[in-house]
This record gives C-alpha cells, sequence and structure tokens, in this order.
C-alpha cells in the first residue's frame, strides 16, 4: 500500500485540488515549484539551520517514567512542546516562509485555530520583515487571548472570522477569500495538513522532521528505530502527519490518531470526523468530513481550540480507509483529566489539543515491553484559563 | 430540443442579461416568483444559486444570502420539486450554480437527471476542476443535455482559456477580477487589456462578464467586450434592501437596464 501523495495530488481516493479557477494560478504555482525549491541545497541548509538555532531542535524525546508506570508501557514524549513559539507548527511556517521568499511574495495570509499556527507564521514573518495576515474565528479570538496578544506584538494584523460557526473552519474560508481577492502578492501559509494539492503533501514533509528524529533518538535510547505504537491528535492533522511520516511504510508500527469526541460522539457536539464524517469536498480537498445528507458543512465542537474542525487531512481519511491508521478519540473532559495528569506526574502542562492524544492512554492495551513514543504536540499555557475552570480542588 | 442557451445567444448577440440569485432568499419559496419576476422584467437568462454552508469563492452578500437561505430549509430536494414544473410558466434558459459538495452528496447522476427534467439548461460549478469534469462527467451531462460553464479570470493562462472553451457549452464566464464576487465597482485599463485579449482569441462559445457587475454603467461597458453580463451581488443587495421581491426586482432592473422599465413588472 502507498501512503504518500499521487502526482495528481491524491491520497487512495481523498485529496486533489478542488478550487475555484480564480485560485487556480496561486495553487498551480506552488504545485509546480515546491518540490524543486525545497531539493535545493541552499533552501535545505537554511530550512535546518533555523531549525536548529532559531526553533531548537532536535526537540528532546523524553522517556515519562511516571507515566510509563501509570499505563504499564515504556512511553516517550516527543517534546514539541518545547519548540520555539510552543508547538510543532513553526515546523511548518519556517519552511513556508522560506518557499514564500523563493516565489517572490511580499505579503503572509494564514488562518488559526488554537492560535499556535498564528503565532508561528506572525513569528516567521517578524523574522523575514514581511507582512502578516492572520484570519481567526471570532470564538476562538475570545478563547485564546494571549496567542491574540502574542500576534499582534509580533506586528500581526489579526482580522476576525465572523461567519458561521467562527472558529477555525470560517478563519479558513476567509484566509482563502483573502487569497482570490490578492494574487500575485500573497502566500498562504496554510498551517495543517489540509486544502488543495500541493498544502497536505508540502506541510507534512515540513513536520516530518518529528518523525526522523524519533528514529533517531528512539535508537539511542532504546536500540531500535521503532516503536509499537506512535500517538498523536489530530485536528487537520499536521503533527500527527509529521510524527507518521517515516513510520508509513513500517507496517508493525500502530499508528494512533486521535480525534476530538467534544461532549460526546452522539451528542450533537463533537469534531470526531472519521466517527461522524463521510467523503466530501472542504477547503479544496476530497476528505471525510461531517456534514448532513444535504452536503452542508456540520459546525463541530472541540474544548480545543486546534481540533475544532468537521474535517481531516485526506492524507488521514486515507490512513483511516485503509485500515494504516487507528483512529480514536477523547472527549473534552478526558482530554482535561489527561492533561491534569500529565502536568501532576511529570510537571509538563500540555496543550489541550495533545491531552487528547494522552486521554488515548487510557483506550489502549499495552503489554509491558511495549515502546510508545506520544507526539507532545503544544504546551499548555495558552489553555490556563480553560484548565483553571476544571482544576480539580 | 436545442439547449436554450444557445437558442439565446442564436438570436441576440449584446446586451444580454444574466441575473444570479440564491435559492430560499430572501423567503424559502420566492423560487418561482423571482423567475417570473426577472423574465417579464427583462432578464435573458437566470443563474439560480444552491446555497451552501462555505461558500469560499463569493463574498459577503451572497454569503449571507447563502446562510438565509439554508436558514429558511432550502435544500437541493426542496429546490428541485420548487422547480417540477417551471418550464410551465419560464421560457428563459436557466442555469444552477453551486458548489460542488452538495452535488455530490445529491449524486451527479441524480443531479444531472433532474435538472433535465426540470428543465435546467446549464451548470455552474466554480470548485469542479475542469480535468475531472473531464474524466468523470463530460459524458453524463451530455446525455442529459446540459452545458457546463467554466470560469476564466485575468490570470487564466492563454492555453487554459482554450480548453476551457473547449470543455465549456453554451458560454464562458469571464470573472471580470480575480476577487469574489461583489467587490470591485469600475473596470481599470488592465481589466479592459485583459477582455480585450479574450475576445481577440475568437473562442467557440460566446462570453458573458460577471463580477462588479452593479449598475447601468458597468453593465453598458461590459456589454462592450462580451455578448453580455452577470448580475449577483447588486441583485441580491436589491432583494435584501426591499420590503417584497416585486420592488426589489423593479428598482434591480431600472438601475441596470434603464430602457426596459417602462414595461417592465407593474
Amino acid at each position: 500500500m502507498n501512503y504518500q501523495v499521487s502526482e495528481k495530488g491524491f491520497y487512495g481516493e481523498f485529496g486533489g485540488a478542488f478550487i475555484p479557477e480564480m485560485l487556480y494560478p496561486n495553487v498551480e504555482e506552488l504545485r509546480s515549484r515546491y518540490l524543486e525549491i525545497m531539493a535545493e541545497p541552499a533552501f535545505r541548509e537554511a530550512f535546518h539551520h533555523l531549525l536548529k538555532h532559531y526553533v531548537g531542535r532536535p526537540s528532546p524525546l523524553y522517556e515519562a517514567k511516571r507515566l510509563s508506570q501509570q499505563y504499564g508501557a515504556r512511553i516517550f514524549l516527543k517534546r514539541e512542546d518545547l519548540n520555539h513559539t510552543g508547538a510543532h507548527k513553526i515546523n511548518n511556517t519556517i519552511g513556508q516562509i522560506l518557499v514564500a521568499q523563493r516565489l517572490g511574495k511580499k505579503r503572509i495570509i494564514a488562518e488559526t485555530g488554537a492560535g499556535q499556527h498564528g503565532v508561528a507564521t506572525a513569528t516567521v514573518c517578524a523574522l523575514m520583515g514581511l507582512e502578516c495576515i492572520v484570519y481567526m474565528g471570532e470564538v476562538d479570538i475570545q478563547r485564546q487571548a494571549p496567542n491574540v496578544a502574542r500576534m499582534k506584538m509580533l506586528g500581526a494584523k489579526v482580522v476576525p472570522a465572523c461567519s458561521g460557526s467562527k472558529t477555525l473552519k470560517d478563519a479558513t474560508n476567509e484566509a482563502i477569500r483573502d487569497w482570490i481577492n490578492n494574487p500575485g502578492n500573497t502566500h498562504y501559509i496554510i498551517g495543517s495538513v489540509v486544502g488543495p494539492h500541493p498544502y497536505p503533501d508540502m506541510v507534512a514533509r515540513f513536520q516530518s522532521i518529528i518523525s526522523e528524529e524519533i528514529r533517531v533518538q528512539l535508537k539511542e535510547q532504546t536500540g531500535s528505530e521503532l516503536p509499537d505504537y506512535v500517538i498523536a491528535c489530530v485536528g487537520g492533522g499536521s503533527n500527527a502527519a509529521g510524527a507518521f511520516y517515516h513510520f508509513l511504510d513500517d507496517e508493525k508500527v500502530k499508528l494512533v490518531a486521535v480525534e476530538a469526541a467534544g461532549k460526546g460522539i452522539g451528542s450533537g457536539f463533537s469534531a470526531a470526523t472519521t466517527t461522524l464524517g463521510k467523503p466530501g469536498i472542504i477547503h479544496g480537498s476530497k476528505t471525510l468530513l461531517m456534514q448532513t445528507e444535504d452536503g452542508q458543512i456540520i459546525e463541530p465542537h472541540s474544548i480545543s481550540a486546534g481540533l475544532d474542525y468537521p474535517g481531516i487531512g485526506p492524507v488521514h481519511a486515507h490512513l483511516f480507509e485503509s485500515g494504516r491508521g487507528i483512529f480514536l478519540s477523547a472527549t473534552d473532559e478526558a482530554a482535561l483529566r489527561a492533561g491534569f495528569l500529565l502536568t501532576r506526574l511529570e510537571g509538563i502542562i500540555p496543550a489541550l489539543e495533545s491531552a487528547h492524544a494522552l486521554a488515548a492512554l487510557d483506550q489502549l492495551q499495552f503489554k509491558k515491553e511495549d515502546t510508545v513514543v506520544l507526539n507532545l504536540s503544544g504546551r499548555g499555557d495558552k489553555d490556563l484559563e480553560t484548565y483553571m475552570k476544571y482544576l480539580p480542588s | 430540443m436545442k439547449n436554450r442557451i444557445d437558442l439565446l445567444f442564436e438570436k441576440k448577440h449584446a446586451e444580454i442579461l444574466s441575473v444570479y440569485f440564491t435559492a430560499g432568499f430572501p423567503e424559502r419559496d420566492d423560487t418561482l416568483p423571482l423567475l417570473e419576476l426577472l423574465e417579464a422584467g427583462g432578464a435573458d437568462m437566470v443563474e439560480i444559486g444552491i446555497p451552501f454552508s462555505d461558500p469560499l469563492a463569493d463574498g459577503p452578500v451572497i454569503q449571507q444570502s447563502s446562510s438565509a437561505a439554508l436558514k429558511n430549509g432550502m435544500s437541493m430536494r426542496l429546490l428541485f420539486s420548487q422547480l417540477r414544473d417551471v418550464r410551465k410558466k419560464i421560457s428563459m434558459p436557466l442555469i444552477l450554480m453551486g458548489y460542488l459538495n452538495p452535488v455530490l452528496q445529491f449524486g451527479m447522476e441524480n443531479f444531472c437527471r433532474s435538472c433535465r427534467e426540470s428543465g435546467i439548461d446549464g451548470v455552474i460549478l466554480p470548485d469542479l476542476p475542469p480535468d475531472m469534469f473531464e474524466e468523470e462527467y463530460k459524458e453524463m451531462f451530455a446525455e442529459y443535455g446540459l452545458h457546463i460553464i467554466f470560469l476564466i479570470t485575468p490570470q487564466t493562462s492563454e492555453e487554459r482559456v482554450r480548453r476551457i472553451d473547449d470543455l465549456s457549452g453554451g458560454f464562458v464566464y469571464l470573472v471580470s477580477d480575480s476577487a469574489t464576487t461583489g467587490s470591485r465597482n469600475s473596470f481599470s485599463e488592465k481589466q479592459q487589456i485583459y477582455f480585450e485579449r479574450i475576445r481577440a482569441m475568437k473562442l467557440r462559445n460566446p462570453s458573458l462578464i460577471g463580477f462588479g457587475i452593479h449598475n447601468r454603467e458597468t453593465f453598458t461597458r461590459a456589454c462592450g467586450f462580451a455578448s453580455g453580463a452577470i448580475v449577483g451581488s447588486a441583485f441580491i443587495r436589491s432583494l435584501a434592501e426591499n420590503k417584497d421581491i416585486m420592488q426589489a426586482v423593479q428598482s434591480f432592473v431600472q438601475s441596470v437596464k434603464k430602457e426596459n422599465h417602462d414595461h417592465s413588472v407593474a
């Protein structure tokens, strides 16, 4: 089975570029150039230099002993939370800003949910001296105030998306409209493995540094490059795509993707796309999508703004349909519990997104000798207000 | 029977007015009354928009009409049932315009069959890639006698314009500016050069200009470069601002097609 993108931009039946003609020149320019740009020695050197000296890579692979004891397996945390700006998102924005420069773009736009991608984009724009506009749902602006302040301090203009559920999906619609209205000088830095081809593939390639490092670090610490499990949360799915990337063809490695169940799968307030969705088109790609019988997109719910998305990257839709990925979901409540547990056991406050991956540890049956790598995609500083509401007394 | 879009362009070569409205707006059951008023008021063709929750190629006016229509309970099934007897009253060509996802959920063949049964002549699906249309749906559209109309923008390369012209039927839709609908006011020199460039290509299909056509002046100027023009946001705005749809159609037709207002609906 092939898990990489085809020449036409598909993962199995999913992916493609379902875009209006107004977007075609922008997307086509990127599609025809991204691989060649990413292969240039000067590009690779610049990318890796920034990842090392600016982002602080490689991020540690930390054996969480007390967490391991709790679950009866050997659990390693891939510490993407320790990256500059606090999440894996910066791996992709560093890559894309270098691509944008080579395409001669002067103006950068982005969408953001939790604000992590917005911050990571505003950061690289400050670094490169480029204009930055970030679209963010009005609801998310309320619940992720610290990240809004960071983006503003970094010089980005934060534009509220006021349509629909006023969350990530709507912010993405607005960013796409901006790109339609500003052809030529603008590059759209999509934050996840979603959108029209080549975005899912390009973002996965930039995030694949995560699994590239895991293999080396795991070999050093356990003598084997291959874990039994890799676990990651999935909204659009960029941290999962990066954590799975170099294990896709090692079929003995179980790849576990954890979606947000919100208030429960059947509650009507959920973002568990593989359970609740069916094939459809969102933001220019064919994928699994939460929608009504009439093909209208359903507004999702999750306590975590970064997972509050009604679709899923086409690569994940393919991993789900092909059976290569194990798809689980965690409720708001389970994620909060897992977040508090990690904090008390290891002294690490995880982002609410990553807390969903941690919650999946409860649902898996491990053998004592199992090696588990959990991608701790981000830190929880931005979520303190939510955590405080639920702080166990 | 010959496609009504082709018949229209055979008998009329200039000043064709095509009007867009979103089905289910302002009220759920306005579809047929609006078609009657527009035909009587002097529209040559109508594009009926199928509302979608996430219309990412549309500007704020059409977005709002779309979400209002969905709140009113509009759906693909309801639209086709409203259109069941449309051909007893309406003779102008009718086009359905919508995003791909609702059509795929309805089923492409089911959609084409329903179009033929209700007398729809053409379809515009802005997010359906021409390549995919050619590979998967071209024969189906031909079988059901439906034209597909693709969009051309100022950035579309000459080679791609030729290909879009080859695949399109009835006419090609010239987007006046690379912008979401309804966001521009007049034509720049750059746009005029673009319209001239397309005209000089002598495409096999006639063309209509859309996006940014909102009054008599922009309509007339667009008609100087193409067989006619498409008005969308300006008409939706008129529907939103007027108390009843009859007034809305009247004041809209007056603003765009002055010479027709004498025999417009009374």
